[in-house]
């Protein structure tokens, strides 16, 4: 999970890393107000988890309340890379001498963490490490040293950062290391890290993702979800502890296995292609090795709720779960769905290989369930599917 | 003849008094594999399935002569059971347990590499190794294929299990499922180099899917080190930038992790990719039948 900006320097503030004051804000009532509160120049920034913000125009200074109010106008709504400001951070301006980047990130090729740091931080660090990746240093962080106070000077210093700035600098890795281990964090970066006028080593800017996998013993992450952006469908399907993301197409998916399904969702564009309307998937929908009647049943009725669905493709292979026990979940799936009110009226096309697969067949075909097709191998069964999408259009 | 995982591979089980862990070790007992006992501290000296239970794995491997941990415990412990198995100096330890914190499994395999990499680790988020006909450590079902000369390594349990399916009729000499996390202990690159070593394999299967640069490297291993046929699958063409689909691994962030970028690398050494999974095995059935 991506963290907001504000959130970020929230939790970063928790380890007593510096960084400006402060106020979320949703309205340009809310900007005034804050604009007030801090006094002076501030910074309007938009709040999206995305980067190029600032040379998206997200980011403004400004003199006053009332010029705030003005750029927290235009700031408020505009669209980002497809994200739309729903709220901007109003910070106290800080006087920068000089602008640094740093991060912890895990290094997946090495399978260990890698602390990146560089003198020249900012809007075009990308560009830089780029063109002079000789001034990005890249630094291997042991899970098991971790990262003391004289390693964070190291690596200070191997990003190139002055001496005046050293001290400042190696106290706010160090927190910030803390911070990466103490959250379950994949990353931490603070970019620009900056010098102050004043000679402070601050957190100008803050981006954090946090891993998911870890959130059974990082319970108060769950605060930080962001329910207004999240797709309707997708926090119904995570209600029922579903594996579901929503997609644009209008074949909606089921099928067993991330691998598998993500390989179903391919093998559908492929088939649609051929097809008026180019039908493609509607959704990623991995139903684990189980796939009980009730977890086929909340699968299948999460995929009907989906206006776009116009016909469905069930995609199983029998490994650990038979077939038969597959094709008994989908038979009662219907009925319970049916008992609901709910009945399936889409076409859904069935492909079931492995373990039990004629017997799963045979249960299928014996229930005689309404627009139920059945296929034999997944390429065809995909491009049935897509065919009935099309002419469903 | 197999790589890793051999007729002669003592099993024992990490959580095997647990739901999972009792289920599958069920079922590697009914496939054949010799799984000698199981490993719970708080369960030590019981029996459970007709096996011994003991409170340590050093203990298990002295009174059984085990050399293969199958770990099923539940995440919040699994890297204490991995470092546990690595002290104790277990050959082989494959982690099924899905869910694992990535500073875990990042910590485990720092452990791993500063004792000396005498554990090899597969997972985690894995399905297991299977040896059609001669062993089977984790969850792969055993029944779906036959003993041969085909080796498989892949990122995906189910797209595992539908190629080993597809290609029945030839048979596989060890199928290693590496598991679709961002950290993960055995690579396709071992497996890779495993599996050219192996005078029982002729053909490799490779599956990847998006997310990281492992596919990309592989390509590059193979290009310098691989003479055997090999023929890969990548899952993920149509994944939207951004959303971990599935494995927590899955996820293309900007223009990396893109399949179209793992397909290219790997065509470009020479290693012929199938569209779909079918038209995988057809490809690698070309291959076989050429032989």
């Amino acid at each position: 999970m991506d963290l907001f900006e504000h959130q970020a320097k929230e939790l970063f503030a928790d380890y007593g890393i510096p960084v400006p004051k402060g106020i979320v804000a949703h309205t340009v009532e809310e900007v005034r107000a804050a604009a007030e509160q801090l006094t002076g120049r501030v910074v309007v920034k938009a709040q999206v988890k995305t980067g190029g913000r600032g040379k998206a125009g997200g980011v403004k200074v400004a003199d006053d309340a009332a010029d705030a109010v003005e750029k927290a106008q235009a700031i408020l709504g505009m669209d980002i890379k497809g994200h739309t400001v729903h709220k901007v951070l109003v910070e106290e301006a800080s006087a920068i001498a000089e602008e640094y980047y740093f991060s912890f990130l895990l290094d997946r090729a090495n399978r260990t963490f890698l602390a990146i740091c560089s003198a020249a931080g900012g809007m075009d660090i990308e560009e830089v490490a780029h063109t002079s990746p000789e001034k990005v240093a890249k630094v291997p962080v042991s899970a098991l040293d971790g990262v003391d106070r004289a390693k964070a000077r190291e690596i200070a210093v191997a990003g190139g950062l002055p001496e005046q700035s050293l001290d400042g600098a190696a106290e706010l890795i160090e927190k910030l290391w803390c911070c990466f281990v103490d959250e379950d964090a994949t990353l931490v970066e603070v970019n620009p890290m900056i010098l102050s006028a004043d000679g402070q080593v601050k957190a100008l800017d803050g981006k954090v993702t946090l891993d998911d996998n870890a959130s059974f013993r990082q319970t108060e992450h769950e605060a930080y979800a962001d329910k207004a952006a999240e797709d309707p469908l997708e926090a119904r399907a995570k209600e029922k502890d579903l594996n579901y993301v929503k997609l644009d197409g209008d074949v909606g998916i089921i099928g067993n296995g991330a691998g598998l399904v993500m390989s179903t969702l391919d093998v559908v564009a492929y088939a649609g292609e051929a097809f008026p309307g180019k039908p493609s998937p509607a959704n990623f929908l991995d139903i684990g090795g189980g796939a009980s009647a009730e977890v086929m049943a909340a699968g299948l009725e999460i995929i009907l709720s989906d206006p776009s669905v116009k016909s469905i493709f069930v995609n199983v292979f029998g490994g650990i779960t038979s077939c038969d026990a597959v094709a008994n979940g989908i038979v009662a799936a219907f009925k319970l769905l049916e008992s609901r009110g709910e009945a399936v009226t889409h076409p859904l096309v069935v492909r079931l290989d492995g373990n039990n697969a004629q017997l799963g067949r045979q249960i299928l075909a014996d229930a005689a369930l309404p627009r139920v097709e059945l296929v034999d191998t997944m390429d065809d069964a995909a491009k049935r599917a897509a065919e009935l999408a099309a002419v469903g259009a | 003849m197999a790589i890793w995982l051999t007729e002669n591979s003592k099993i024992i089980v990490q959580g095997m008094t647990g739901g999972e862990g009792t289920k599958h070790t069920r079922r590697m007992l009914a496939s054949g594999a010799r799984v000698v006992g199981g490993v719970n501290a708080r369960k030590a000296g019981i029996t459970h399935e007709g096996l011994p239970v003991f409170g340590t794995v050093k203990e298990a491997m002295e009174k059984t002569g085990a050399d293969v941990s199958v770990v099923f415990v539940p995440p919040a412990f699994t890297k204490d059971a991995v470092k546990e198995a690595i002290d104790a100096e277990i050959p082989l330890c494959v982690v099924i347990t899905e869910g694992v914190p990535v500073h875990d499994s990042t910590e485990f395999w720092a452990y791993a590499v500063a004792k000396g990499n005498k554990t090899r680790i597969i997972g985690p988020n894995c399905p297991g190794i299977a040896s059609p006909g001669a062993s089977n450590a984790g969850i792969i079902p055993a029944d779906i294929t036959t003993a041969g000369r085909i080796g498989l390594v892949s990122k995906s349990g189910t797209l595992t299990y539908q190629l080993m399916y597809e290609l029945r009729d030839f048979g596989f000499s060890t199928a290693v499922g590496i598991g679709g996390d961002p950290v993960i202990g055995t690579t396709h690159i071992d497996a890779l180099q495993a599996f050219q070593e192996d005078p029982g394999t002729d053909a490799i299967v490779m599956i990847g899917e998006i997310g990281g640069d492992a596919e990309e490297r592989a390509a590059a291993y193979i290009e310098q080190h691989v003479t055997k046929p090999v023929v890969a699958y990548v899952a993920g063409f149509t994944a939207p930038e951004g959303k971990t689909m599935g494995h927590a691994g899955a996820i293309v962030s900007g223009s990396a992790g893109t399949a179209q970028a793992k397909k290219e690398a790997l065509e470009k050494v020479g290693v012929r990719v199938g569209k779909t999974p079918s038209e995988t095995a057809r490809l690698m059935r070309e291959i076989m039948q050429a032989r």
